[in-house]
């Protein structure tokens, strides 16, 4: 299977083509230029460098979100109009998961965590199934079994309340967490007062989104059956506009 | 360059709350044009929402790309180039349209033009007046634009006159609000106003001192609401078909006369009219007997082509395509891009 994968959820611009177990490439720029400006001329220097034919490709896979709401359109709509034009079908992977993949493999808590405003971030828990732990296949069917273990799925909340989360869990599994993602950086000493779990901060060549990330588990979800069309993708946003929330609260009184 | 016979592009535009795509072929043949219209759910707030604008762009850009190849029974291996809206507009809804188009356009190793709203408006006049070419003189009026330009040639525009503040069509959204009307206004007010004596109320004209083109339309608008403050204070009736007339008759006035002006001093022989405002019947009938008096050729588009859509933008394209323009993969959205430059 060979995957196109892009991820502009956040403050870097990633692209990445893998084939089945190898990394073909992987570009990822973390600059001032918009992701309007750097995605497509990023993707036309892989595609020169791979001596690449597009239709060769499998699948699109994007980072859906969440993330900056408008990184994530200009992620999907890139994704969207690849796959319109070549005719092929997207895997849309929760951004949160896509990161959680750079510690593939570990058996802690893996906590990605995006920087969301006014002391709230997007995250979610993760950990690895090990090999040694037969009991927790989750699909019995084909006998393969998805990697990844969530503990606690993709959400918007409070920095404090996800420092809570991980209290508890780190006690229950006697696991230590490793934290990755800009809302590590942006909240450091807000998690330094309240998280007491024993814990450590991702390295930079792990602490952010990678395309890289977002193809290897777009191929396990579509392993799991999870890839959709084209015209049907559209970011999960985890939040509604503002506007909507206004005119929700109007109506509740 | 060798050229082709036939030139067919594929352009989408999402620069404010209409998702749209189009196949033109050479500037003039309009094989689709597909519009997927948000107005609904902006009703519901009162205005267009850029967010959800933005969102509701995502949602359906594809399916309008591909109704577009299909009512022009095309395949994208049949499209010669991609254009899209680039600017002017709202920066979140702009975005979808430029990665879309300069995705579809990068995975099929097609040519990619980043087309201007405005020059998208004035170039709806092509599409159905094939005797139409420049020099003219064009009014372009909508929601968001106020321009009286100069179409010196395909592609080559001087700025005569433009908004200071408020665009026409915002004007008549406000207005309509403030009269109890509601959103859109401009297809509100035009209804009322057929109702209305449009010499009921005085309201002044939206002239700027010492720029004989220029527009200026908040200054009527508050003139508007002072009106109605001071009809409420006295406990008195409003006929809102007369404001509605009134409040019309002298957005209209101004407009024609500038247009008029620049007929006089620029000797036009054809003036066009373009963007939603122009669907407006009594700008259309005043411009139209203006031009008469003055022995021009008068054009407008029909509404479909006055509303934001993509054939337009199809039509813009096909000229810049022909002068050998090409926009490269790093093409951004240009929220206030300007009208001429690039």
């Amino acid at each position: 299977m060979k995957i196109l994968a892009i991820d502009s959820s956040g403050m870097p611009a990633s692209c990445a083509v893998c084939e089945d177990g190898t990394l073909l490439a992987e570009y990822t720029v973390n600059f001032k230029r918009t992701h309007s400006q750097t995605l497509v001329p990023m993707l036309d220097e892989i595609r020169t460098m791979l001596e690449m034919d597009l239709n060769g490709i499998d699948a699109v896979a994007v980072a859906g979100g969440p993330g900056s709401f408008t990184g994530l359109r200009i992620g999907s709509a890139a994704a969207k109009g690849i796959g319109l034009a070549l005719n092929k079908p997207l895997v849309h992977v929760p951004t949160l998961e896509g990161m959680a993949y750079n510690f593939y493999g570990s058996s802690g808590l893996v906590v990605p965590m995006i920087d969301a405003r006014n002391q709230q971030v997007f995250a979610g828990i993760y950990s690895f199934v090990s090999a040694q732990e037969p009991e927790e296949v989750c699909n019995a069917e084909s006998g393969w079994r998805d990697p990844l273990h969530v503990y606690s799925g993709q959400e918007a909340l409070r920095v404090t309340d996800l420092c809570e989360k991980l209290n508890t869990l780190a006690q229950e599994t006697g696991k230590e967490a490793v934290l990755l993602g800009d809302g590590a950086v942006v909240y450091r000493e807000l998690i330094e007062k309240n998280l007491t779990a024993p814990h450590w901060y991702a390295p930079a060549h792990l602490a952010q989104q990678k395309a890289g990330s977002i193809a290897v588990r777009a191929m396990d979800l579509a392993r799991q059956g999870k890839l959709e069309s084209a015209a049907a993708h559209r970011p999960e946003y985890l939040r509604v506009s503002q506007a909507e929330r206004v005119r929700a609260q109007k109506e509740g009184r | 360059m060798t050229q082709k016979e036939e030139i067919r592009i594929l352009a989408i535009e999402s620069s404010c709350d209409e998702t749209a795509a189009a196949v033109v072929v050479n500037g003039r043949d309009v094989r689709s044009n597909v519009i997927s219209s948000q107005i609904d759910i902006h009703t519901l707030y009162g205005g267009v929402v850029p967010e959800i604008a933005s969102r509701k762009h995502i949602e359906r850009i594809n399916q309008v790309v591909q109704q577009a190849l299909d009512d022009a029974k095309m395949t994208l291996d049949e499209i010669d180039a991609v254009a899209v809206t680039y600017g002017p507009g709202l920066v979140g809804a702009l975005l979808v349209g430029v990665a879309e188009a300069k995705a579809i356009a990068w995975a099929k190793n097609l040519p990619f033009l980043g087309i201007h709203h405005i020059e998208g408006h004035i170039s709806a006049n092509y599409i159905e007046h094939p005797e139409l070419e420049p020099p003219f003189g064009c009014l372009v009026v909508s929601g968001g634009h106020t321009h009286l330009v100069r179409v010196r040639d395909y592609g080559e525009y001087e700025i005569l006159g433009k908004t200071a503040d408020d665009a026409a069509g915002e004007a008549f959204d406000k207005v309509a609000r403030a009269i109890g009307l509601g959103y859109p206004g401009g297809p509100k007010i035009d209804q009322a106003a057929k109702k209305g004596d449009p010499l009921a109320v005085a309201f002044p004209h939206g002239k700027v001192r010492g720029s004989e083109y220029d527009f200026s339309f908040s200054g009527l608008k508050s003139a508007v609401l002072n009106y109605l403050n001071e009809k409420k204070m006295k406990g008195e009736a409003v006929c809102t078909e007369d404001v509605a007339a009134s409040f019309q008759k002298s957005v209209v006035d101004v407009l024609v006369e500038h247009s008029e002006n620049a007929v006089r001093e620029y000797g036009f022989r054809k003036f066009a009219i373009a963007g939603g405002v122009a669907s407006n019947s009594a700008l259309r009938a005043a411009m139209e007997a203006m031009c008469r008096k003055r022995g021009v050729q008068f054009y407008r588009p029909s509404p479909v082509l006055c509303t934001d859509n993509a054939a337009m933008i199809g039509a813009a394209a096909y000229y810049e395509f022909r002068k050998g323009v090409r926009s490269d993969w790093s093409l951004n959205a240009v929220p206030n891009l300007k009208l001429g430059e690039r």
